[in-house]
C-alpha cells in the first residue's frame, strides 16, 4: 500500500512545494472559491504531516492531498450549511460527490489543465503586475505570504493585503477560471510569460534580502516555466522562455566573485557554468526556432544560446547575436531592442560605431540605466575619460542594485 | 446555465478638455448608437445613457436630524466626472472587458468596468 520508509518533515515539505499548485488548482475548480480551496489544501497537508511520518508516503501524494482536501472541504461545508443557510453550495457539492467511482477516478486523473486555468487567472491583465506575481507565487508555488514579502522587500502586512485584494477582485469582478480562447491566447499567454519572467528576474537581480529566498524565486520561475511547457508544448514562446531561464540560470556560479562583485559575461569562467542547464537550454532553442515563429523570448534565448556556444569564437558569437537583434528589431522595433543591438554592433564593428548607434537612443532611453552603463563602457574604451565618468555617474544614479552599484563604482574609480 | 453578472461600464469626462469637433461628435453618436443596438440584439443590454455636464448637478443630503441639505454642483470636487454609462449583463469579466473595448472604440475614450454587487437569491 505505502512506501516502507516514512518520509521526513522535509520530504513532506518537498511534496508540498511540488504538489501545492496542482492541488489548489483542482480544489478551486471543485469549490469555485480560492480561499476555501487554500484552506482545504493547507488542512490536508497538516493531516499529511501527522500521518505520513507514521504510515509512510502514499503512492500518489498529490492525489492523496487533493482527495483529503476535498473531503475536508465537504465536511466543513456540511457543518456550516447546517448552521447558516448561505452555504447552499454545500448541497451542490455533496451531490457532486455521490458520483460513481469511475467518475471520481476520471476527475482525479489528469487534471493538469487546472494548473493552466489557475495560471491564466493569476496572470489576468485586469490584475496589476505586482499582484499577478504575488498570486502566482502564492497559489501555484505554494510560497508563504511572509516568504513572498521577503523576496519583494515589502512588509508582510502589505503583501497579505495585496493578495487579499487580488483574490477579492477575482471573485468580485468575475475573472474567469479558464484557459483563454484561441483568439485571446497570444495576448494572454504573453501576460503569463511576462509574469514568470518577472519572478525569475526578481530572484536574479534583487538588490538586497535573503540570498536563499532569491534563489528560491529563480527555481520557482524555472518550475513554472517547465509546467507551462509541459501543458502547452506547442507554444514556441513558452519553450523560448524556459530556454532563456535555463541558459541564464546556468551562469549563476560564475556571475559573481567570492566577494559578491559582478563578473561580466565576457570575463566569466565558463567552466563554472552548469553544463546540464546549458545543454537543455540550447536543445530547446534549436527545437523552438525550427518552428519558424520567432518571438521575443525565443530570440533572447537564442542570444544566450549563442553566448554559451563553445564551438564559436568571440567574434563569431557577436556576429550571430547582432543578426538575432536585427531580427528582433524587425519584429519589435523598440528602443530597448535597439540598445541591445547597438551593444552587439560595438563588439562587431568597434566601439565608435556602437556609440553612434547608442547616441541615437539617448532621448527615448534617458531614464534607462543600461543605456548609461553601455555608453559609459564604450566611452571608456575610446579613452574619452571625462565623458565616461559622467555617464558612470548617470548610471549610478539610476541603479538600486548593490552588486551593480559596486561594479559601476569600481569602473568609475579606475578612470581616476 | 452560465451565470451572468452585471457590470457598469462608465465613461469619464475631463473638465476643461477641448471638446471634439462636430464631425467627430457625429461619428461618435453613430458608433455608440450602433454599439447600443448590438448590446440589445445580443441580450447584454440593461440600460445606458449619456449625462449632461456635471456642473449642473445637485447634491441632496438627508441629515441625521431629518433636515435635507441641498447643494449646487457635483458631489466630487475633481476634474473628472461621469459622462455616461452602460449597464450590461456579461458571463464574466472577460466578456465585460470585450464589451468595454467596443464601447471605448465607439465613444473614443477610456471605459471603466465595475461589477455590481450580486443580488442575493430569493
Amino acid at each position: 500500500m505505502s512506501d516502507s520508509t516514512p518520509p521526513s518533515a522535509s520530504g513532506t515539505e518537498r511534496v508540498f512545494r511540488e504538489e501545492y499548485g496542482r492541488c489548489v488548482a483542482a480544489l478551486i475548480r471543485f469549490l469555485g472559491d480560492i480561499d476555501l480551496a487554500e484552506e482545504a489544501v493547507q488542512e490536508a497537508f497538516t493531516v499529511a504531516l501527522e500521518q505520513w511520518p507514521l504510515r509512510g508516503l502514499p503512492p500518489n501524494p498529490g492525489a492523496w492531498i487533493t482527495t483529503t482536501a476535498r473531503n475536508r472541504a465537504i465536511d466543513r461545508l456540511r457543518r456550516e450549511a447546517s448552521r447558516h443557510d448561505r452555504h447552499r453550495e454545500a448541497q451542490r457539492l455533496l451531490d457532486a460527490t455521490t458520483t460513481t467511482p469511475e467518475e471520481r477516478a476520471a476527475e482525479e486523473g489528469p487534471v493538469s489543465d487546472d494548473r493552466l486555468r489557475l495560471l491564466f487567472t493569476c496572470c489576468h491583465p485586469a490584475l496589476a503586475p505586482a499582484a499577478q506575481v504575488a498570486l502566482t507565487l502564492r497559489l501555484l508555488g505554494g510560497l508563504q505570504t511572509a516568504e513572498i514579502a521577503r523576496a519583494f522587500l515589502v512588509p508582510e502586512a502589505t503583501m497579505a493585503q495585496r493578495l487579499v485584494r487580488a483574490k477579492r477582485k477575482i471573485k468580485g469582478a468575475g475573472i474567469p477560471y479558464r484557459v483563454p480562447r484561441e483568439a485571446e491566447l497570444p495576448d494572454r499567454l504573453k501576460g503569463v510569460l511576462d509574469t514568470i519572467y518577472l519572478v525569475f528576474n526578481e530572484g536574479w537581480t534583487a538588490s538586497a534580502g535573503d540570498a536563499l529566498v532569491r534563489e528560491d524565486l529563480c527555481a520557482e520561475a524555472l518550475r513554472l516555466a517547465r509546467v507551462l511547457v509541459e501543458l502547452m508544448p506547442d507554444e514556441p514562446e513558452a519553450v523560448g522562455l524556459l530556454a532563456l531561464l535555463l541558459l541564464t540560470h546556468a551562469r549563476r556560479a560564475a556571475r559573481t566573485r567570492a566577494d559578491g562583485t559582478l563578473v561580466l559575461l565576457t570575463d566569466q569562467d565558463r567552466g563554472l557554468w552548469d553544463q546540464t542547464e546549458v545543454a537543455e537550454g540550447q536543445a530547446l532553442v534549436r527545437a523552438c526556432l525550427r518552428r519558424g515563429a520567432p518571438g521575443p523570448y525565443q530570440i533572447q534565448a537564442a542570444v544566450n544560446a549563442v553566448h554559451s556556444d563553445d564551438s564559436l569564437d568571440e567574434r563569431q558569437r557577436w556576429q550571430q547575436v547582432l543578426a538575432l537583434y536585427d531580427l528582433q528589431l524587425r519584429l519589435a522595433p523598440t528602443p530597448v531592442v535597439a540598445l541591445n543591438r547597438a551593444v552587439a554592433l560595438a563588439e562587431v564593428s568597434g566601439p565608435e560605431t556602437g556609440l553612434a548607434a547608442i547616441d541615437a537612443l539617448r532621448e527615448p532611453l534617458a531614464a534607462y540605466q543600461p543605456l548609461h552603463a553601455a555608453r559609459a563602457d564604450l566611452l571608456r574604451r575610446l579613452a574619452r575619460e571625462a565623458e565616461a565618468a559622467s555617464e558612470y555617474r548617470a548610471a549610478l544614479e539610476l541603479t538600486a542594485n548593490e552588486t551593480e552599484r559596486a561594479f559601476l563604482e569600481s569602473r568609475l574609480a579606475e578612470l581616476g | 446555465m452560465s451565470a451572468t453578472k452585471m457590470y457598469l461600464l462608465s465613461v469619464h469626462m475631463v473638465e476643461g478638455e477641448k471638446p471634439p469637433s462636430e464631425e467627430t461628435m457625429q461619428t461618435m453618436y453613430a458608433d455608440v448608437d450602433r454599439f447600443n443596438q448590438k448590446l440589445q440584439a445580443d441580450g447584454a443590454w440593461v440600460f445606458a445613457g449619456g449625462l449632461l455636464p456635471a456642473d449642473i448637478a445637485t447634491v441632496v443630503r438627508a441629515q441625521p436630524n431629518g433636515e435635507v441639505l441641498t447643494t449646487d454642483g457635483p458631489f466630487a470636487e475633481t476634474k473628472e466626472h461621469l459622462g455616461g454609462f452602460w449597464v450590461v449583463k456579461a458571463a464574466d469579466l472577460d466578456a465585460a472587458l470585450a464589451l468595454a473595448a467596443e464601447g471605448s472604440r465607439a465613444c473614443q475614450g477610456p471605459v471603466e468596468v465595475r461589477p455590481f454587487q450580486e443580488v442575493p437569491e430569493q
